[in-house]
C-alpha cells in the first residue's frame, strides 16, 4: 500500500461539492503535485487530508492506518506525521522566526528542546535565513516568510509534506527563492503532495502530476505524460490554455 | 484678595475627617480594585466561552452572551439598585459595600469581556489553522498563540475602560457606601465648602486613577516593546 492513500473522497462546502470521489496515492520519497483550474479542489484536497476540513464520504490511509476525522486521537495520530505549508505561511506573529519553527516540536511534540534548536538553526540556515532567527515574521518579506514556514514544517520531521500554493501569493522576484527550497527539499527524498500554479516548477520537480477538474482527478501521470501527451481532452485543454499564456 | 473658603481648608484636614477620608479612599480603591481583577478574570473566561465553537459549550456560550449584552445596555446605577433591592427581597443580608462590590464586578466583567472578546477575534483564523495542524490543543492555542497576540491589542482600551471605571464607582454612594463621593457629601454637610470639598474628592480620585493608567501603559509599550526590541 502506498504512503498515503486516498480512495473515493468526497467533501462539500454547504450544497457545494468540491471533491467528488478523489483517488490519489502517494508512496514514500514521492514528489506528487497536483495542477488544475482554480475552484477544482487542489487546496480543498489538502485541507480535508490535513483535517482542516471533514469529508463527507471516501478513505484516507495514512502510513497503513485509515484516518478517521471524527475521531480526535486517530487525526492527532495523522497529524503527527504530516506537516502543511500555507499559501499565506500563517506564521505565528507573536513569536520570533526562531520560536515558530520551534514551538511545535518542543511544546507539542515533547522534544529535546536543544537538539530541536540546532536543527531548527540548521534548517533556517538552509533556506538562507540563518542570520534571521529573532526577528519577527512582520520584519520579514512574503518570500523569507515562506521559507521560515517551510523550515518550520520540516522541523517537524513531517513523513509526508503537503504545499498549498506556496508561491501564489508572492511577488514574481521571490517566487523562485522559495522553488529553489523545495527542489533542494525533493532531493531529500521526502514525500510531498504539491498544488501549484508554477508549470515549469511542477513539471521539473514532480514524480507524477494529477490534474484536477471538478473535483476529480481526471488524469495521473509522469510530467512527461501531462505535458506533453495529455490522455483525456480536460487535461490536453488546460495544458494548451496554461502553455500559450506562457507558464 | 484671598476667598473666604480658603479658610476652611484646615478644618477639612482635621483628624477625624483624615480618617473619614482615607477610609473613603481605600473603599474606592478597594471597589475599582475588585472590579478590574474580577473583570479581567471572569471576562477572560467569558470571553474564550463566547469565542468556542465547540458542541459541549454551546449553552455556557449563549448565557455568556446574554449576560455581556444585557449588563452592557443596562445603567450602572440600575444594575446596583436591582442587587441592592434584590438582596432585600430575596432574603441576603448583605452589607451595601458587598452589593457595592458584587454589582462593580459584574458590570466590569460584561465590558472587560467584550474588550477582550473583541482582541481574539482579530486574529486570523488561518494562524488558528496552522496551530491545529501542529497538534496544539485548544488550550495551547490559546496560550501560546491567542493571548499573546490578543495582549496588546486589549491592554490600551481595557486600562482606559478602568479609569472610566473607577469614576463609575462614585455611584456606589446612591446605597450608601462610604466611598469618595459620599465623603464629599458627608463634609459638605457638615457645612464645609463644598467647591473645597469636592476639590479634595478630585484631587483623590486623580491619585486613585492615576497609577492605574500609567500601570496601563507601562504594560503596553512593554509588550510592543518586547515584541521589537
Amino acid at each position: 500500500m502506498s504512503f498515503l492513500d486516498i480512495h473515493d473522497l468526497g467533501a462539500r462546502y454547504g450544497s457545494l461539492r468540491v471533491l467528488d470521489g478523489i483517488d490519489l496515492s502517494v508512496e514514500q520519497g514521492e514528489v506528487v503535485s497536483l495542477i488544475g483550474p482554480s475552484g477544482s479542489g487542489k487546496s480543498t484536497l489538502l485541507k480535508v487530508i490535513t483535517g482542516l476540513m471533514k469529508p463527507d464520504r471516501g478513505r484516507v490511509t495514512l502510513a497503513g492506518a485509515a484516518v478517521d476525522y471524527s475521531n480526535r486521537k486517530s487525526l492527532k495520530a495523522a497529524r503527527d506525521r504530516l506537516a502543511i505549508v500555507f499559501q499565506q505561511y500563517n506564521l505565528f506573529g507573536n513569536m520570533t522566526v526562531l520560536r515558530n519553527v520551534t514551538v511545535a516540536p518542543t511544546t507539542i511534540k515533547k522534544r529535546n528542546r536543544r537538539q530541536v534548536e540546532e536543527k531548527a538553526r540548521e534548517l533556517l540556515d538552509r533556506v538562507g535565513l540563518g542570520d534571521k532567527l529573532h526577528v519577527y515574521p512582520d520584519q520579514l518579506s512574503g518570500g523569507q516568510q515562506q521559507r521560515v514556514a517551510i523550515a518550520r514544517a520540516l522541523c517537524l520531521e513531517p513523513e509526508i509534506l503537503l504545499l498549498d500554493e506556496v508561491t501564489s501569493a508572492l511577488d514574481p522576484e521571490r517566487v523562485s527563492e522559495v522553488l529553489d527550497t523545495i527542489r533542494l527539499l525533493a532531493k531529500d527524498n521526502i514525500a510531498m503532495l504539491i498544488v501549484s500554479h508554477e508549470m515549469s516548477f511542477v513539471r521539473d520537480v514532480s514524480h507524477r502530476i494529477a490534474f484536477m477538474a471538478d473535483g476529480r482527478v481526471q488524469e495521473i501521470g509522469s510530467p512527461e505524460q501531462i505535458f506533453d501527451n495529455p490522455q483525456t481532452d480536460r487535461t490536453r485543454d488546460f495544458v494548451g490554455r496554461i502553455s500559450r499564456v506562457g507558464h | 484678595m484671598s476667598p473666604d473658603f480658603l479658610s476652611d481648608l484646615p478644618k477639612l484636614f482635621t483628624f477625624y475627617n483624615i480618617l473619614l477620608w482615607g477610609e473613603a479612599a481605600l473603599t474606592t480603591l478597594l471597589l475599582s480594585a475588585v472590579g478590574c481583577i474580577i473583570g479581567m478574570i471572569v471576562g477572560f473566561v467569558l470571553a474564550i466561552a463566547r469565542q468556542s465553537r465547540r458542541r459541549a459549550l454551546i449553552p455556557a456560550r449563549i448565557l455568556s452572551g446574554l449576560f455581556v449584552e444585557i449588563v452592557r445596555r443596562v445603567p450602572f446605577l440600575i444594575t446596583l439598585m436591582l442587587f441592592f433591592f434584590g438582596a432585600q427581597v430575596l432574603g441576603f443580608d448583605l452589607a451595601p459595600l458587598t452589593i457595592a462590590l458584587i454589582a462593580t464586578s459584574v458590570i466590569s466583567t460584561a465590558f472587560v469581556s467584550e474588550i477582550i472578546r473583541g482582541g481574539l477575534e482579530t486574529l486570523k483564523p488561518a494562524q488558528l489553522e496552522a496551530a491545529a495542524v501542529m497538534n496544539f490543543t485548544p488550550l495551547q492555542t490559546l496560550r501560546l498563540v491567542s493571548i499573546p497576540q490578543a495582549l496588546p491589542i486589549v491592554i490600551p482600551p481595557i486600562f482606559g475602560y478602568f479609569v472610566l471605571f473607577i469614576k463609575d464607582t462614585a455611584l456606589a454612594s446612591q446605597v450608601g457606601v462610604l466611598e469618595l463621593t459620599q465623603a464629599g457629601k458627608i463634609m459638605t454637610t457638615k457645612g464645609h465648602s463644598a467647591f473645597l470639598v469636592y476639590a479634595v474628592v478630585l484631587a483623590l480620585y486623580f491619585i486613585v486613577s492615576y497609577p492605574l493608567a500609567r500601570l496601563g501603559g507601562y504594560l503596553e509599550n512593554r509588550l510592543v516593546l518586547s515584541r521589537h526590541s
